[in-house]
């Protein structure tokens, strides 16, 4: 984020709310519902002063039923607007899970051809707040297993601020994941920042000898890695996926043909997940280009822990990144 | 005082028009004009004869599994007799007479029971969704939906279907409490045909009724005949009215019988008694309806008979005319075709895989 003339500062949250005020004066056919949206302001402070500027009609308080939400959301879809469907967080999703798989990712093969669903659904996600087992999921991943939907996770100000609107435009639902430890990052945004795309990742760090593969609020420590890595000589390149559905295979084995190692750094559970993916599509179509095999650093397979150390050791860490570059890079 | 009675605004009513004898309250009977009696009558009929005739169809071999809707005719078409073409309507998978009246045609049916992506296509200018299978998921369509039509300052309503068993899901509860909270133009249509598979009402909910769980969400709910096809008629048209009026929505549990098997994957002898069965069969919709309109002079013999052949006739043509397309249809990559309104290129690659899968295998290559 660099401090051109035209940049201001502000943080993550202001840019989400900016993107939703944006796209709620932008187009008449767009609202949001969700629990606590209205008066509260959201559980994350994300639509405090929509309300008053918007009424309750656009900025919805709905009862705390997900499945009903979600649901009436396709059902709002399929009727001509534009819901922006806010779920508090991706552990209460799961109680919406068949409207997301079996509903909103199906109806355009059920109606053969005729209903897509024009949703967005946003939520936050993450550790790293000690809410511990029942409140810290890193689901992301997993939603990207389901055809028929797209997953994007903003990491940036800029994706933050430009990614719903596209989205909103997109004529399939698309889920949005907000890191819940992200919410309070502050940094300089363009005052002209505006719509991104949603398809491709971004190299947010150039560099030659290693490729991170990340996304979401993992990026920052990876940068964080690279940095203190520089200082030892070793060039990392950092990838930010942007969007975990479809994934950019092209951006991320272009930079492995360059710098011949792979490490996925993923905040979601090691078995089955996103990063187990991402290293079979680098086997099936980067193999030849690797010197040493792709590595993995998850989050520990065990409910997230309540204490801070605990909680802290369960989840991927600079020390980890660096100490694994390190032997990556001086065995490769 | 400590303890008193809380009045709730709504109470349950029960109503029944025309009795399974054919004995009319002349107090209750709805003003319906004859041709729209014959048109209701025509519809159960047709609704009757295609069930049946899928049913032979499914048992040669010539359709897949399939829930047949016999018995359930008079439920379904008064009312979905209430809905216009702005409107919306949105199925469960029992609504086959009510899916031939707003218009989808037999070859589509048939094909859809064969496996036909193409029996999946809705006309576009259509506001049907497709048939849900999840179980009560529609529920909530319908309450977005009816919000929707809401915020655009239309008078549209919507008109939703499921049955007994839907009623103890989440999305039952979910869906008439938000559409209750926002006062959604919604009519929620509950098929209560007394078994879920081989779950019976007494197992599935200890309500006495169904209608009554609308007291719950501050919505009037209704119990009628769903044998009765004015008394469904006249409630469906109480609760339209409401709705279009801005006064919010409606449960109407109708109270019928699943004559035939759940689908046609499943032998219903082995759980409930062929008594019951009989028992139901003498509150037949259809016959009960015969009598009626012979009394009013509007069915003869002759005319029965007329209508009955148009009605067999028009299903012989549609049945020749599937088996015809099912010869052509059915391209294998079509699969792909409706996921994404762009396909992403990591689905582009399964296609182009299943595409020399295919062109490997022409000799395998069925269609239909």
């Amino acid at each position: 984020m660099s401090g051109a003339q035209s940049a201001r500062k502000t943080s993550y949250r202001e840019a989400v709310k900016e993107a939703i005020r944006e796209a709620l004066q932008k187009d008449e056919r767009v609202f949001l519902m969700g629990e606590d949206v209205g008066h509260y302001g959201g559980c994350y402070a994300v639509s405090k002063g929509l309300l008053a500027e918007f009424g309750p009609e656009r900025i919805r308080d709905t009862p705390l039923s997900e499945g009903g939400f979600v649901g009436a959301g396709i059902g709002a879809a399929l009727g001509g607007l534009r819901p922006i469907v806010e779920v508090m967080t991706v552990n209460f999703s799961l109680l919406a899970l068949d409207q997301i798989l079996n509903n909103a990712a199906t109806l355009l093969h059920m109606s053969g051809g005729q209903f897509n669903v024009p949703l967005v659904i946003r939520m936050a996600t993450g550790a790293g707040k000690q809410l511990a087992a029942q409140h810290a999921h890193s689901l992301e991943g997993w939603y990207a297993h389901i055809p028929g939907i797209r997953v994007l996770s903003p990491a940036t100000l800029e994706d933050a601020r430009g990614m719903l609107w596209t989205a909103l435009q997109d004529p399939d639902p698309v889920l949005i994941f907000e890191n819940n430890t992200l919410y309070n990052m502050e940094g300089n945004l363009s005052e002209t920042a505006g719509p991104v795309d949603i398809d491709t990742a971004r190299i947010r760090r150039s560099g030659s000898d290693i490729t991170l593969i990340t996304y979401s609020a993992s990026l920052y420590k990876c940068l964080d890695a690279a940095t203190a890595l520089a200082g030892e000589g070793i060039e990392v390149e950092v990838i930010d996926l942007r969007s975990l559905r479809p994934l950019d295979d092209a951006t991320y084995l272009e930079s492995i043909s360059r710098t011949n190692r792979a490490l996925i750094v993923d905040e979601g559970w090691r078995s089955g997940g996103i990063s187990a993916e991402i290293s079979a599509r680098i086997m099936e179509q980067g193999f030849y280009d690797l010197d040493t095999p792709v590595e993995r650093i998850c989050t520990a397979e065990v409910p997230i822990p309540y204490a801070r150390h605990m909680e802290e050791a369960a989840l991927p860490r600079i020390d980890t990144i660096i100490d694994t570059v390190k032997r990556m890079v001086r065995h490769g | 005082m400590p303890r008193s009675r809380i009045d709730i605004p709504e109470t349950i009513h029960y109503l029944s028009i025309l009795d399974e004898h054919g004995v009319l309250d002349t107090e209750l009977e709805p003003q319906i004009d004859d041709k729209t009696l014959i048109a209701l009558y025509s519809a159960m009929l047709l609704g009757r004869r295609f069930d049946e005739r899928m049913l032979d169809l499914q048992r040669q071999g010539r359709i897949g599994t399939f829930p047949p809707i016999k018995g359930q005719e008079a439920a379904q078409i008064g009312s979905i007799f209430q809905l216009k073409s702005t409107d919306w309507f949105v199925p469960a998978f029992r609504e086959t007479a009510a899916e031939i009246w707003r218009g989808r045609s037999l070859e589509s049916i048939l094909l859809y029971y064969n496996g036909f992506n193409e029996g999946t296509i809705i006309p576009a200018d259509q506001r049907d969704l497709p048939m849900a299978v999840p179980v009560g998921s529609q529920i909530l369509h319908a309450t977005g939906l009816g919000y929707a039509a809401r915020y655009r300052g239309t008078d549209e309503i919507v008109m939703t279907y499921f049955g007994d068993g839907a009623t103890s899901e989440g999305d039952f509860h979910e869906g008439l409490n938000c559409a209750a909270v926002y006062q959604a133009p919604v009519i929620f249509i509950c098929q209560n045909n007394q078994w879920a598979i081989s779950i019976p009402l007494k197992q599935q909910t200890h309500s006495a009724t169904i209608a009554q769980k609308a007291l719950a969400y501050g919505m009037p709910g209704i119990q009628v005949d769903g044998n009765d096809v004015l008394a469904v008629y006249t409630a469906a048209q109480e609760a339209a009215e409401r709705a279009r009026n801005g006064d919010g929505p409606t449960l109407i549990e109708c109270v019928t019988y699943r004559v035939m098997m759940h689908t046609t994957a499943d032998d219903p002898s082995r759980y409930r008694d062929d008594e019951e069965v009989e028992r139901w069969r003498q509150k037949d919709p259809l016959t009960r309806f015969a009598v009626y309109l012979q009394n009013k002079g509007l069915l003869d013999q002759s005319r029965e008979q007329e209508i009955e052949t148009e009605v067999l006739a028009k299903i012989q043509t549609a049945v020749d005319s599937a088996e015809k397309q099912m010869k052509t249809l059915g391209e294998p990559l079509d699969m792909f075709n409706h996921l994404y309104a762009k396909m992403p290129p990591s689905l582009q690659c399964q296609k182009e895989e299943v595409r020399q899968y295919l062109a490997n295998n022409t000799g395998e290559v069925h269609h239909g």
